[in-house]
């Protein structure tokens, strides 16, 4: 299966000198409430994006979780919204705090490559390079596992983080489709 | 009150049921269910079923480290069954292999 559309897409290649693919550009932006069941909104919304580029299933895993991991932060970092207002389907849970805030994520496509921006009005990072360690984290109580940022490095090409304290947050994302090395290896 | 469904104790086993989409938003639901039987009951080891989880972030690192840290002091050891490909690959990208072991099926 991924055999054959690898194969397709080099038939493209050759058939398309030029690579009329190129130039192409689509783009969407979504504002929602940082609020913990936006979540799989933000990933689900990225993926039905990228649908019709036919992308492989470890890449819409791989776009997924970075987004969500992205999202996560700004709600539970961000804006403090540590459970949101639905946790598992139930109203406010009574210790819950909810600070109302917005998550802006803009994606843009241009040909192949895809570029995710998600920006928050939070608090901001105080100590960006810090945040960026795997493992560290300012809220262990929450038992996350601080591998967010690390997480967002794997997963996509190049990653960029722009924090003000005070301001707010902007991770912004690039990930070229439909050339996963690693796609069809054995790991 | 957690399903019942999600949480089963199988001889010395807590048996956790990964739900379909393992993110923040359902983490704390998986901690306090397991936490809540891991108090209450004798329980040795833990096993996470991933066979209905289509999708996992680094929530789930978290939620297996936390009871792997509750249970490893006491010598229990924490399960893997039915990981995917890409539950697998996040699993060793965050050094997780080596505390968790997998066992097919």
């Amino acid at each position: 299966m991924v055999a054959e559309r690898e194969e397709v897409q080099l038939t493209e290649k050759r058939e398309d000198p030029q690579n009329k693919t190129q130039g192409k550009r689509n783009e969407m932006e979504i504002v929602f409430d940082a609020i913990s069941c936006n979540e799989s909104f933000a990933r689900v919304a990225v993926a039905a994006f990228i649908t019709h580029l036919n992308p492989t299933l470890e890449e819409l895993a791989d776009i997924k979780t970075a987004v969500s991991e992205a999202v996560t932060n700004a709600i539970i970092h961000g804006y403090e919204n540590l459970s949101g207002y639905s946790r598992h389907g139930e109203s406010i849970p009574a210790y819950s705090i909810v600070h109302p805030g917005k998550v802006r994520m803009r994606c843009v496509l241009e040909g192949d490559m895809l570029s995710i921006e998600i920006t928050d009005q939070g608090k901001g990072i105080e100590d960006l390079k810090k945040a960026m360690e795997p493992l560290f984290t300012t809220k262990p109580e929450l038992e996350r596992s601080g591998m967010g940022f690390a997480f967002m490095e794997a997963f996509m090409d190049d990653l960029e983080v722009e924090s003000t304290p005070g301001k707010g947050t902007r991770v912004h994302m690039w990930k070229k489709m439909r050339c996963g090395d690693w796609i069809g290896k054995e790991d | 009150m957690e399903d019942f469904q999600d949480f089963q104790i199988i001889d010395n086993c807590l048996m956790v049921r990964m739900p379909e989409e393992v993110d923040h938003h359902r983490a704390a639901y998986i901690c306090e269910g397991a936490d809540r039987l891991l108090v209450r009951e004798n329980v040795e080891n833990v096993v996470f079923d991933f066979e209905d989880t289509r999708f996992m972030d680094s929530s789930g690192i978290g939620i297996i480290m936390g009871r792997y840290r509750k249970i490893s002091c006491f010598g229990g050891h924490v399960y893997a069954i039915h990981a995917d490909r890409q539950i697998q690959r996040i699993f060793r990208m965050s050094g997780l292999h080596g505390i968790v072991e997998i066992l097919p099926g």
